[in-house]
């Protein structure tokens, strides 16, 4: 059975960086933080999501894509150009690495929607775009987009993450903020689709642990348009993050109160105007109630959240260093790149650690 | 013995360990795992950041650390101690039997977790910041102490402090003590049982170089199972 | 010609050696079973009246009696069962309509028996509910479609009413009338003290029971007995009763000889007369129709409570839940073909419409594909026996259950399906005071709060295996379901995999 037909829980290592005066970040520090949780992963997939790497076409959207073949690069193709102005298109460069192997066709095209498709389309710019990948995705076979923002980019394959890194010659990219996942699936590998991170449009998800709430939180985005194609938690986690800030106009914040909620014997000792905040958030959004083991990573334009399950079922520890943001399944991997360290603490479960730009900080997160 | 983790092969820096006949200082260890588990006799020091699993199954001897260390510190320990002159992971001292803990700073989520004692037996958990939720879950014997250093102005542990458990006792010294359930009884430290909590205070102090007074003016809580009213489930057979 | 239907259905076995002729049983029987013969100095039976009620043998202080059935031997045929032939007897005997109480006895096909519970392993961990944090606490209702801020940007509440629960458990509709009032006062009560909402039925609210409100629904039916303003706003939601699982497309009728006394002041029709409840409400003939119902409800009660609407499971129920989502109702109640009823036409009861199972998965199902499953929230019943069917509701996309056959079981229903009679022995289904007062409410009360007691305690184990500590990641979740010997089509509505996939 392929991965997107059987539903593969997994545990992982992630890792992430954020530079929130904007610096740019090179792609090789984040190869090794992820590397040092080698024992976290078992080969079976590996990924980075990188932002501000593409400050050339920043105000195009940067697709990733996977195809298995040429015919099905060939339809796909005719369909971002029935959709899309064509800014540039490369394939994404690599370099041959021991440890992976069936390398798809991977390729990159900047693209801005064709105005006139857009305004067919009575959608907004974002959604368009959103519903393409999402078309392209759950009906074309053997083409599958997995990075889909403007001025960032996600690179994932099937292997060990330090693996896919040099695959990828991430060292060749900069970016202000860099999240990385080393994944550990029980089952049989699937294809690279599967890895992680998971994103839609700039948001990017990289997690660990497997959710208990799957299918309710599945067949929930469903009811939005969303296609779960992949059947793995992660993309689940996704869409439901896009759902709730992109669609619904939630703050990153209020997302995690809403994944993460706090249980009802804790809201009842909170303040009045807390209490009903987050009692309508549990209320108003009870599918999106994601329980069981996580620690994901959600990467956005100009922003990164860490968020642990409300129990914390798994480990996470969040570091600073200058204007440097630093987060990890183990402090190892963040000492690793950075042995001196301003702070370090481990967040609550349930509590959403979010850091932004610097020059962002007043910018809303989220948009319709 | 001198070890450095940066000339050693990662996943070797414990076997060498394991192997080495006198006491050992690690240099530049990070993210190692398993480190002195099963140790029985000696002192390993370590500087850096050790892996998940740091003296797992400790049955005697000293680990000393000089610096913060990751999840499942102690698991399963049965005897020696492990002195932490930093902050901790999740699940500290998991099921432990008997040795002793002692954690600088804080510690994560479910420290002490299973916690049992036997016999002559007695584990201890000296954490000297605050603690995570789910602290002493399921605790069957033993003590847990969080001093609470540096947060006399708010809680010293979060939420489910002490669930499911049924055995030993954790003290808290603050001024905020937590909600606990019916099936947990909190009070006030009395006399007898600060003189019980006498001994692991002072080695806290001595061995993290802290004035035992600057601990003085902060009421200590004691929070045991309540007997008369033990979790129960109520069967009827068919 | 001699009656054909004469058979008596049970045995009424007496052990001579343990009967003391203490004559409790003459006592408890209100069917007139036994007596005591001055002839033979000792305790007789008449079996053609015996109901299988189980009364005289709970009562009975030596255990000398025992009740078996007694199956007539017809020659044996698999095509002609005993039932079917005593049938024909009966109503060539008389020309009537087959009449049953209480839910379809029939074997057809269990779907809960046919589908198993997942557990975690490894990677994902268990949960103790004893002793770790486990949610029930179930919100019925409305979602709002799009959130809404206030001029500081604070998100504004804009949840409309709802029914707010501390365990998925209701206790079903079922009217004073069709049983005591102290059954009545027993489930108030106990929906009281859980946390949860009894069922008024279509029979009104009696004035003693306005105190428990806030744990009432109060229904409305095609008879709109008992419905006033103070009636619509006494409780905390209204229910308006379309259909019932054990009968769809049948209406009800009390016959007016149970309308006496407090019965005929709380319908608020006349003792005596028939309480007729039309098969249809004839303000509705059409989907339209209901919505203008849901809405004058709504305006009467100034928009503050949440409005039910009940059908039964039928053949088309998504396409109808459908219509009622988009209607302005705020919870619809899904009824199954087993559910009870005091009174039906058997062959009604027994061949209308079909598994609550399987009207619900396609009723969660539609909602979803339709995106309007916010619209409303589903409460599955007809019929939730025990916990792990309250689970695997839940899981195929039920908010809640509620029950009302179990409920009647715990308050000491023996399922003897005669509450058409009227003579109760367990002091439920009756209006005779001599037998309303076996029914102690307080005793009742406190079996209906063991029992959900224990169905919670039930619910968290089954979500503690699964990893899921809160009941809304339980709703809908079908990939903790599996089938056991269930085709593709069943599987296919059901929306679940076969064990092993």
């Amino acid at each position: 059975m392929l991965e997107g037909q059987v539903r593969i829980p997994s545990g992982c290592a992630i890792s992430g960086i954020f530079s929130k005066a904007g610096r740019p970040i090179n792609g090789e520090r984040i190869v090794r933080s992820i590397a040092l949780m080698h024992d976290r992963s078992n080969g079976l997939g590996g990924g980075f999501a990188g932002y501000g790497i593409y400050p050339e076409y920043k105000n195009d959207y940067a697709f990733h894509l996977f195809y298995e073949d040429a015919t099905a690069k060939k339809d796909c193709e005719a369909f971002l150009e029935r959709h899309f102005d064509i800014v540039n298109l490369s394939k994404i460069p690599t370099r041959q690495v021991a440890g992976i192997v069936d390398a798809p066709l991977i390729w990159r095209y900047f693209v801005t929607p064709l105005p006139h498709k857009l305004a067919d389309s009575q959608l907004n710019e974002r959604e368009y775009v959103a519903k393409c990948v999402i078309r392209i995705n759950s009906e074309m076979q053997g083409a599958y987009v997995f990075s889909s923002g403007k001025n960032m980019g996600v690179f994932k394959a099937v292997g060990y993450p330090e693996e896919v890194g040099e695959f990828y010659r991430l060292e060749e990219y900069e970016g202000y903020c860099w999240t990385a996942h080393g994944r550990y699936p029980t089952n049989t590998p699937g294809w690279w689709g599967g890895a992680h991170p998971f994103a839609l449009l700039d948001l990017s998800v990289v997690h660990n642990g497997e959710i208990s709430s799957y299918d309710t939180n599945r067949r929930f985005v469903e009811m939005f348009g969303y296609k779960c194609n992949l059947l793995t938690d992660t993309e689940v986690i996704a869409y439901l993050f896009d759902y709730l800030t992109r669609k619904q106009g939630l703050r990153i914040e209020e997302a995690a109160n809403v994944v993460a909620a706090p249980f009802w014997s804790t809201i009842e000792r909170l303040a009045p105007k807390e209490r009903e905040r987050l009692s309508y958030l549990r209320t108003a959004f009870s599918s999106a109630l994601i329980t069981g083991p996580f620690s994901i990573l959600v990467g956005f334009e100009g922003g990164l959240m860490a968020l642990n399950d409300r129990l914390k079922l798994r480990s996470m520890v969040a570091a600073e260093k200058g204007d440097c943001f630093y987060v990890a399944s183990e402090e190892s991997a963040i000492r690793t790149i950075e042995p001196e360290l301003d702070r370090v603490w481990a967040p609550r479960g349930g509590e959403a650690v979010v850091v932004r730009l610097e020059t962002q900080k007043e910018e809303a997160v989220c948009r319709g | 013995m001198l070890l450095d983790a940066n000339t050693l092969p990662f996943d070797r820096l414990g076997q060498a360990l394991n192997e080495a006949k006198e006491d050992v200082i690690v240099k530049n260890c990070c993210g190692q795992r398993y480190l002195a588990d099963g140790l029985s006799s000696g002192h390993v020091q370590i500087y850096g950041t050790p892996g998940n699993a740091l003296g797992a199954y400790l049955d005697g001897g000293e680990v000393t650390v000089f610096g913060n260390v990751q999840e499942a510190v102690g698991d399963t320990m049965n005897a020696g101690r492990i002195v932490v002159h930093g902050i901790a992971g999740d699940a500290l001292g998991y099921a432990m039997r008997g040795g002793s803990i002692f954690v600088r700073d804080s510690a994560g989520y479910r420290a002490g977790i299973h916690m049992k004692a036997y016999a002559d037996k007695q584990p201890l958990i000296v954490i000297g910041g605050r603690a995570g939720s789910f602290l002493g879950e399921y605790q069957a014997g033993g003590v847990i102490l969080v001093l609470g250093r540096g947060f006399e102005g708010g809680p010293v542990v979060n939420h489910f402090c002490g669930v499911g458990m049924h055995g030993g006792a954790i003290y808290l010294r603050t001024n905020c003590p937590p909600v606990v359930g019916d099936q947990l009884l909190l009070r006030q430290a009395e006399a007898t049982d600060m003189r019980l909590i006498e001994r692991p205070v002072a080695d806290y102090c001595a061995l993290f170089d802290v004035a035992c007074e600057s601990l003085a003016g902060v009421p200590f809580w004691v929070i045991t199972p309540n007997t008369a009213n033990p979790y129960k489930q109520l069967y009827t057979f068919c | 010609m001699p009656r054909l239907n004469d058979y008596p259905a049970y045995q009424v076995l007496r052990d001579p050696a343990k009967c003391t002729n203490c004559r409790a049983c003459e006592v408890q029987c209100a069917n007139g079973v036994h007596r005591f013969s001055e002839k033979t100095g000792a305790m007789v039976a008449d079996e053609d009246k015996c109901v299988n009620c189980h009364r005289c043998v709970a009562f009975c202080p030596t255990r000398a009696l025992r009740i078996e059935r007694n199956e007539p031997a017809f020659r044996s045929n698999a095509n002609w069962s005993s039932d079917q032939i005593l049938n024909i007897y009966r109503q060539a005997d008389t020309g009537g309509v087959l009449l049953s109480s209480m839910g379809n006895p029939g074997g057809g096909k269990v779907y809960f028996d046919h589908i198993l519970l997942n557990a975690s392993q490894v990677t994902n961990p268990s949960i103790d509910p004893l002793r770790e944090p486990m949610e029930t606490r179930t919100h019925l209702g409305k979602k709002p479609n799009r959130i809404e801020r206030d001029e500081n940007g604070d998100i504004r509440p804009n949840l409309t009413p709802g029914l707010t629960l501390s365990t998925p458990i209701l206790f079903s509709a079922m009217s004073y009338g069709s049983i005591s009032l102290n059954a009545h006062k027993a489930l108030a009560e106990a929906a009281q003290a859980l946390g949860t909402y009894y069922n008024t039925g279509e029979g009104g609210l009696h004035k003693d029971f306005y105190e428990y409100g806030e744990h009432t629904i109060v229904q409305v039916a095609s008879g709109r007995f008992g419905v006033h303003k103070g009636y619509l706003n006494a409780g905390a939601a209204i229910e308006i009763k379309m259909g019932q699982g054990a009968k769809p497309g049948i209406g009800g009728h009390l016959p007016g000889s149970k309308i006496v006394g407090d019965v005929s002041r709380t319908r608020m029709i006349p003792e005596g007369s028939d309480a007729i409840s039309p098969a249809p409400h004839h303000d509705i003939y059409s989907i339209e129709d209901l919505r203008q119902l849901i809405d004058s409800l709504k305006s009467a009660t100034g928009g503050k409570k949440p409005i039910l609407v009940k059908i039964a499971a039928v053949h088309n129920i998504a396409a109808i839940a459908s219509g009622i989502a988009r209607s302005g109702a705020d919870i619809i109640t899904i009824d199954g073909y087993r559910g009870g009823t005091g009174a039906a036409p058997t062959c009604i009861r027994d061949n209308v419409g079909i598994p609550i199972e399987l009207a619900l998965a396609a009723v969660d199902t539609r909602l979803r594909e339709e995106g309007i499953r916010g619209e409303v929230s589903l409460i599955a019943s007809g019929s939730i026996r025990s916990s792990a069917d309250v689970v695997k509701a839940i899981a195929l996309g039920a908010d809640a259950v509620s029950i009302g056959t179990a409920a009647l079981l715990a308050l000491g229903c023996h399922l003897c399906r005669s509450c058409q009679t009227g003579n109760c022995n367990w002091g439920i289904a009756t209006q005779r005071p001599e037998l309303t007062k076996r029914l102690d409410p307080a005793a009742g009360a406190q079996r209906l709060i063991h029992l959900i007691t224990a169905w919670t305690h039930e619910i968290k184990e089954m979500m503690g295996g699964m990893g899921i500590n809160s009941i809304e990641a339980l709703c809908g979740n079908r990939l903790m379901l599996r089938g056991l010997g269930l085709n593709e089509t069943e599987l296919s509505v059901l929306g679940i995999k076969h064990a092993g996939q």
